[in-house]
C-alpha cells in the first residue's frame, strides 16, 4: 500500500485546510488509514478537505462511494472490523441521518457486542451549522443526537490548530468518533499550524481564556462570537472565562465545574436548538456539581425549537454576540 | 428498437423431493467425506434447535429464531468458505456458524442474554449475528474492500433473508460490490417469510436474484433443500470471488419450517396444509434418502449419529447453564478500550449497587 513520506512544516491554514493536512498526516504515517465518501476523490471533496489525498496516496485508499450515506457509513464500519481506519465523509450532517442506523446500531456497539473481539476505529466527518447561506438540509447542528448515544465520541474543533490536532486524535482512536467541522468558520480565520503530527486529547476542554466572573462555555462555530462577547464584557470590566468543550460526549464535567466553582456564573452558547440539546447535559452537570458554587442560575443562548429557517432569515437564529453579551449582563446583575 | 442486453437468472436442482437424481449429480456429491460431514452438520444442527426451543420455553433461554428449514444452505455456506474468509450472518444461519467454529454454548449464551455470545473464540473475524434487517450487507462490502485494499486473496460470504431485500442497505450493498468488483457472495436464503409477510408482498419481481443484475452481478437461483445444488453454487460464487472475478448473488429457495422466533405463532397467518408440502420437501430427509441409497447410510448409522449430536447438544447446554453472568460493571467494560473519566462515577455507581461480586 503506498505510504509518501512526509517533511514538518509550518503553514498558516484556514480550519478546512488543517482538516485536510491532519489528513495527509495521518494516512502518510498509517498505511491502515483510508478516506471514503462522495466527491472526495477526484473532486478533492465539496469543501475541498480531501483535496490532493488521491494523487498522494492512489485511489485504493482515497474512495468515490457511490451516493448512499447508509451504505457510506456500513461500509466503513466493514473496513474498520478489519483492522482499517477509514475517515468517512458525509457531504453534510444533513445527510447523515441515512446512516443513523448504520452508527448508532452497529458503530457504537461493535465492541461491547463482540466483547472486544471486533472494534470499529474509524471517523466520520461532517461539515455541519449555519451561516453559510447554504440550501435546505445543509445548516443544522444535530451533535446532540449522536452525543445521547453511548459508544460514540462527538468531537468538535474550532479553530485550525484544534482541527489538526483534533482530528489527528480522531483517527488514532481505537473507536467511532463523529468529527463535526463548523463550516461557518472553514475559512473565516487563519492559524498558523505545524504539520508534526502531534495529536490533542480527546475527552477534554480548551480553556481558551481565563476570567473571574462568568464561565461561558461552547462549542464550534459559536466560539468565535463567544470570544468577541468576552472582548466586549471585558471592556466593561466583565471578566469572562471561556472554554471551548471541543468533545460533548463524553463530558469533561471536571474542567466545567473546577471553573463554576471559580467564576459562580455559567452561560452555555451553542447554534443547536434548545430543547434537549448539548447545553442541557451541561446545565444539569452544574447543577448536579456546583450548584452550590452558583451565583445565578444557568443560562443558555442557543438556537430556537423550531426548524433551521432558510439562509434569508439565519442571522435570527445563530447566537450573536450582543444575546451573549446580554445574557451575561444578565446573570452578572443577580 | 432494437435490444441492447439480455439477462437471464438460471435455477439449479439436482435431487428431487425424495433425494433422488433425475439427472447427472456434480462434482460435489463424488466427495463422500464431504457429504456425511455435511449431513452431520445438518443432523446437529436440527438436534440444537429443537433444544434451544425447549430451552426458552422452560424459561433457560431467551427468545431463539428457530433455524428449521435452514440447514442445508448454512452447511453449503460454511462448507464451502475458506477459514480466512468471513462470515457475515443475519440470525437464522446457525448451521453455518458451526462449520465455522462458534461453539453451541456461544449460540446459546447469545440467545440467553449474554454478551460473551458473540466473543467468537475460533472464527475471531467473522462478524456478529446482524439483529437490525440486511445493515450486515453493508459491512460485507466493507470486509470485502479491505480485503480488495490489502490485496488479500480472501472472500466474504454474507447471509441476509429473503424480506431483506427489500431494504436499501442490500440494494446499496449489491451496487457497491458490482462497483468495485468485490470479493463478495450474498446468500439469500429466501424462506417464504418475513415474520408474517409473504414473499409476493416484498417484490413484485418474478426473482430475489434477478436484483442482482440491476448491480451488475450474476444472480442464480438454486433449491435451497438441495445440498448439491447449494453446495455447486456456493463452491462456484467463493472460486469467482477468490479469483477476482468479483460478487455474485445467490437465491436460495426454501420454507421457514418453524415460528420466526419462539415468540410468534405462526398458525395466525399460514396453513397447515402449506407447511405439510414444504415438510416434504425438506432437505435433511433428501440428503438421508440419496445417502441411504448410495450405500452411505443405514439405519443404524442414522441412531447412532442423533445419540451423538444429542449427547453433543447437552454438553453444551451444562456448559451454557453453568456459566455465572458477568459482573454487572461488564456493561461499560467494552464500550471503549479504555473507559472515560466521564463514564468512571457510573461504573462505580453500578459497582456499588451491586457489591460481593468481584467488580
Amino acid at each position: 500500500m503506498s505510504r509518501a513520506k512526509r517533511s514538518i512544516e509550518t503553514r498558516d491554514v484556514t480550519l478546512v485546510e488543517a482538516v485536510n493536512m491532519a489528513l495527509h498526516r495521518a494516512m502518510a504515517d498509517d498505511a491502515n488509514v483510508v478516506v471514503l465518501g462522495e466527491d472526495i476523490a477526484t473532486n478533492g471533496g465539496v469543501f475541498r478537505a480531501t483535496v490532493g489525498l488521491k494523487e498522494a496516496f492512489g485511489f485504493k485508499r482515497v474512495m468515490d462511494t457511490p451516493l448512499a450515506e447508509n451504505l457510506i457509513a456500513g461500509t466503513a464500519i466493514g473496513m474498520a472490523t478489519q483492522g482499517l481506519r477509514p475517515v468517512a465523509e458525509f457531504q453534510f450532517m444533513g445527510f447523515i441521518y441515512a446512516g443513523m442506523e448504520q452508527i448508532v446500531s452497529h458503530a457504537a456497539r461493535m465492541r461491547n457486542r463482540t466483547r472486544g473481539r471486533l472494534h470499529c476505529p474509524l471517523v466520520f466527518r461532517a461539515p455541519f451549522g449555519g451561516g453559510i447561506h447554504a440550501p435546505e438540509h445543509h445548516s443544522e447542528s444535530t451533535e446532540a443526537l449522536f452525543a445521547h448515544i453511548p459508544g460514540l465520541r462527538v468531537v468538535i474543533p474550532s479553530s485550525p490548530q484544534r482541527a489538526y490536532g483534533l482530528l489527528l486524535a480522531a483517527i488514532r482512536n481505537p473507536d467511532p468518533v463523529i468529527f463535526l467541522e463548523p463550516k461557518r468558520i472553514y475559512r473565516a480565520v487563519t492559524q498558523s499550524v505545524e504539520d508534526n503530527g502531534e495529536a490533542l486529547p480527546l475527552d477534554t476542554c480548551f480553556t481558551l481564556r481565563e476570567g473571574d466572573d462568568v464561565t461561558l462555555i461552547t462549542w464550534g462555530a459559536c466560539v468565535q462570537e463567544t470570544l468577541q462577547a468576552a472582548d466586549k464584557l471585558a471592556e466593561q470590566g466583565v471578566s469572562c472565562e471561556v472554554i471551548d468543550v471541543a468533545t460533548v460526549s463524553p463530558l469533561d464535567r471536571e474542567t466545567l465545574l473546577c471553573s463554576v466553582a471559580k467564576t459562580g456564573r455559567a452561560v452555555i452558547v451553542h447554534e443547536a436548538c434548545r430543547n434537549g440539546g448539548v447545553g442541557a447535559e451541561v446545565a444539569a452537570s452544574i447543577a448536579e456539581g456546583a450548584f452550590l458554587d452558583l451565583q445565578a442560575p444557568v443560562v443558555r443562548v442557543t438556537g430556537y425549537d423550531t426548524i433551521m429557517p432558510y439562509y434569508r432569515n439565519e442571522q435570527y437564529y445563530l447566537p450573536q454576540v450582543e444575546d451573549i453579551v446580554k445574557a451575561v449582563e444578565q446573570v452578572i446583575a443577580l | 428498437m432494437r435490444q441492447i442486453h439480455e439477462f437471464h437468472v438460471d435455477s439449479t436442482r439436482y435431487l428431487d423431493d425424495h433425494g433422488k437424481p433425475p439427472g447427472e449429480l456434480p462434482p460435489q456429491a463424488g466427495n463422500t467425506i464431504r457429504v456425511l460431514a455435511a449431513y452431520r452438520n445438518m443432523v446437529l444442527t436440527r438436534t440444537f434447535d429443537s433444544k434451544a426451543i425447549a430451552l426458552q420455553r422452560t424459561g433457560k433461554c431467551g427468545t431463539y429464531p428457530s433455524v428449521l428449514g435452514h440447514e442445508v444452505v448454512g452447511t453449503a455456506i460454511g462448507q464451502g468458505m475458506a477459514k480466512s474468509d468471513v462470515f457475515v450472518p443475519y440470525y437464522r444461519d446457525q448451521a453455518a456458524h458451526l462449520l465455522r467454529g462458534v461453539s453451541l454454548t456461544e449460540l446459546l449464551l447469545y440467545w440467553g442474554g449474554d454478551e460473551r455470545g458473540s466473543a467468537w473464540q475460533n472464527c475471531p473475524e467473522d462478524l456478529p449475528i446482524s439483529v437490525p434487517i440486511a445493515t450486515q450487507c453493508c459491512h460485507a462490502v466493507g470486509v470485502a474492500a479491505a480485503m480488495k485494499i490489502r490485496d488479500e486473496n480472501r472472500a466474504v460470504v454474507c447471509c441476509i433473508g429473503d424480506g431483506g431485500t427489500s431494504k436499501g442497505d442490500f440494494l446499496e450493498s449489491i451496487n457497491l460490490a458490482g462497483a468495485w468488483h468485490l470479493p463478495v457472495v450474498f446468500v439469500v436464503i429466501n424462506n417464504q417469510w418475513a415474520i408474517s409477510t409473504p414473499r409476493s408482498l416484498q417484490s413484485g419481481a418474478e426473482t430475489i436474484a434477478q436484483k442482482a443484475i440491476s448491480a451488475g452481478l450474476p444472480g442464480h437461483i438454486v433449491d435451497g433443500n438441495d445440498y448439491f445444488a447449494t453446495v455447486e453454487a456456493l463452491d462456484t460464487a467463493l472460486d469467482r470471488a477468490h479469483g477476482g472475478k468479483g460478487a455474485t448473488v445467490i437465491e436460495a429457495v426454501t420454507y421457514r419450517l418453524g415460528d420466526h422466533t419462539t415468540a410468534d405463532d405462526a398458525t395466525r397467518y399460514r396453513t397447515a396444509e402449506d407447511l405439510k408440502r414444504a415438510w416434504e420437501k425438506d432437505g435433511i430427509k433428501r440428503l438421508q434418502n440419496w445417502l441411504h441409497d448410495n450405500g452411505h447410510w443405514s439405519p443404524d448409522k442414522e441412531k447412532s449419529l442423533q445419540a451423538e449430536c444429542k449427547q453433543t447438544v447437552e454438553r453444551a447446554v451444562e456448559k451454557y447453564l453453568a456459566m455465572e453472568a458477568e459482573p454487572p460493571t461488564a456493561m461499560l467494560d467494552y464500550l471503549f478500550e479504555t473507559l472515560p473519566a466521564a463514564l468512571q462515577p457510573q461504573r462505580e455507581q453500578i459497582a456499588s449497587k451491586y457489591r460481593g461480586g468481584d467488580l
